[in-house]
């Protein structure tokens, strides 16, 4: 499945949500089930301080793909986590970079990925990019 | 502006004079509890903001023509108006500042420039992060030391730890009137009787009490008296430093620029008279303008029984929240207004936060620019439900449903 394809399987997703808190409660139904990173992973140079969250984030190369892990001490962060990682993990470096995250807008969240919400998550986008960017120029 | 009599207190009536609160958010009515960061506006303040910028919009204190002296003559009745809800001894005692935070780091400096190294700056715990910072830079540059008064687990003061604190060292103690994050209201009268016994001044943040309590600084004889506009009913960008004239007088200027001079030359200047000595540039005039209009509005309002009408708010919040299993309030001083923070063990605030948001409820959730008070108590943060005198029961109904939702959401 193409990265566009993975964005498009989420709008659709979300599309059957009448109302913000039916939306909510899948991203905290997705926050609860999914184990995210290794604890040995949780280590103060992988933490993305926000204001009102602390994310975690933990990146791989293998085959050339980068694949990704991540926490967060939040529920609803670590739902929306949940989603950005099913999107950009097992991608090439090259795609993620260029990658728009079109699909946050489309499904009403964009509110946590501004700077201004400071939960970590703009921050853990960030990262994810330049961690990717470090296999472009090796 | 005529004067508004003073009606008995009636929280309906109250609350038809702001826009803001009758509206719909994600389709829900909205429910604004996050009046600690800033309140709403009533209908005469915005008026006033549009008849400012309409009709009267001109530059203060130099004009010839009839819109700058029209005015520069509101700028400064709102001096006067501000000076006598505060009952300062003289207007020139009112400096119009960007807010509490810009009146502090006034202090910080100009007050600052009198201190030598080895002075004492105390503080208290219970500070938000704008009555920390501007003492650390201050000890910083001119090597004076920063002491932290301590606090009890219910979030009040230690006095017999500050008395011991106290010595002829001690040259400022700059310390909240109430805590943001907590509620507590501060022994001001106790506090500042002590510090002058050892010839120490004080500061009093009043940023969360003058929209609660009818301040008067006389009566609590503090040296300096800070707020900020926006969170009693008037526009942002604008707000007061009240100070004792003799002080004031012997302090340097802040900043330079124009308004604060008396004459200038390349080889020396001289300053202008408080309060303009402090006033550099052109500043805020709809902002000090409409300040003075939330100052009229708020003299219409009944201050003692709006006060009785919080701490009613606040009891009947509290008396629901106790019965929720696992939850804390933070913040139990026997005296405190109308804040009620608290955790819910096994969650953090955010999220409590967010899903109260989308069913139209705002409060306020983090660390309240309060991180030393958070380690204190050992938390991340709080979520924190403020109240103002037009807030109802019947909205802390619907934030009580909001948050069972919330808990049976993510529990």
């Amino acid at each position: 499945m193409s990265i566009e394809e993975k964005q498009q399987e989420i709008i659709a997703e979300f599309n059957v949500f009448d109302d913000w808190m039916e939306k909510y409660e899948y991203i905290i139904d997705l926050g609860k089930d999914l184990p995210l990173i290794a604890p040995e992973f949780k280590t103060d140079d992988r933490l993305i301080e926000g204001c009102q969250s602390r994310v975690w984030l933990h990146s791989e190369f293998k085959n050339n793909l980068m694949e990704y892990s991540a926490d967060s001490d939040a529920i609803i962060t670590k739902g929306i986590i949940g989603l950005l990682i099913q999107v950009m993990n097992k991608e090439t470096p090259e795609t993620i970079l260029k990658t728009d995250l079109h699909f946050i807008k489309e499904i009403g969240l964009q509110e946590h990925l501004s700077p201004t919400r400071a939960n970590g998550l703009l921050g853990m986008v960030k990262r994810m990019k330049t961690e990717a960017l470090k296999y472009i120029n090796n | 502006m005529a004067d508004l009599i003073k009606k008995p207190f009636n929280v309906k009536e109250i609350r038809e004079q702001f826009p803001a609160l009758r509206q719909k958010i994600y389709g829900k009515n909205l429910v604004y509890f996050d009046n600690g960061a800033t309140s709403q506006k009533p209908q005469l303040v915005l008026d006033a903001i549009n008849l400012f910028y309409s009709k009267e919009n001109a530059n203060i204190h130099r004009g010839v023509h009839f819109m700058s002296q029209k005015a520069t003559t509101e700028y400064e009745a709102s001096r006067i108006r501000i000076q006598k809800y505060l009952n300062a001894k003289k207007s020139e005692e009112i400096i119009f500042t960007k807010g509490a935070t810009d009146g502090i780091n006034l202090v910080a400096f100009s007050y600052g420039e009198l201190l030598q190294a080895g002075d004492e700056i105390l503080i208290s715990a219970m500070e938000h992060h704008s009555n920390i910072v501007p003492w650390q830079m201050l000890c910083l540059r001119k090597g004076l030391v920063l002491k932290v008064i301590p606090i009890n687990k219910k979030g009040e003061i230690l006095m017999e730890e500050y008395e011991k604190m106290l010595s002829r060292k001690t040259k400022l103690v700059a310390i909240t009137h109430i805590s943001n994050t907590l509620g507590t209201i501060n022994p001001i009268k106790e506090i500042v009787q002590k510090a002058h016994s050892v010839g120490a001044k004080v500061l009093v943040d009043g940023a969360q009490s003058i929209q609660h309590l009818k301040v008067d600084v006389r009566d609590l004889d503090c040296d300096f008296f800070v707020f900020s506009s926006h969170k009693v009913f008037g526009p942002t960008g604008i707000g007061v430093l009240y100070g004792k004239e003799d002080l004031l007088d012997r302090m340097p200027p802040y900043q330079g620029g124009g308004d604060m001079i008396s004459k200038v030359t390349f080889e020396r200047t001289t300053y202008n008279e408080l309060p303009f000595k402090f006033e550099a540039g052109t500043p805020h005039i709809a902002g000090g303008i409409c300040l003075g209009t939330a100052f009229e509005y708020l003299e219409s309002i009944d201050m003692v029984a709006a006060e009785k009408h919080e701490r009613e708010l606040a009891k009947y919040a509290e008396d629901i929240l106790d019965t929720f299993e696992g939850l804390h309030i933070i913040g139990e001083a026997k005296n405190k207004t109308s804040v009620v923070s608290f955790t819910v063990d096994g969650l953090h605030p955010f999220d409590i936060g967010t899903l109260l948001d989308k069913q139209g409820i705002a409060v306020r959730t983090g660390h309240h620019c309060t991180q030393p008070l958070m380690d204190f108590f050992k938390i991340p943060g709080t979520v924190r439900a403020s109240f103002a005198f037009y807030n109802t029961r019947q909205e802390i109904d619907l934030f009580v449903e909001a948050f069972e939702k919330s808990l049976s959401m993510l529990k």
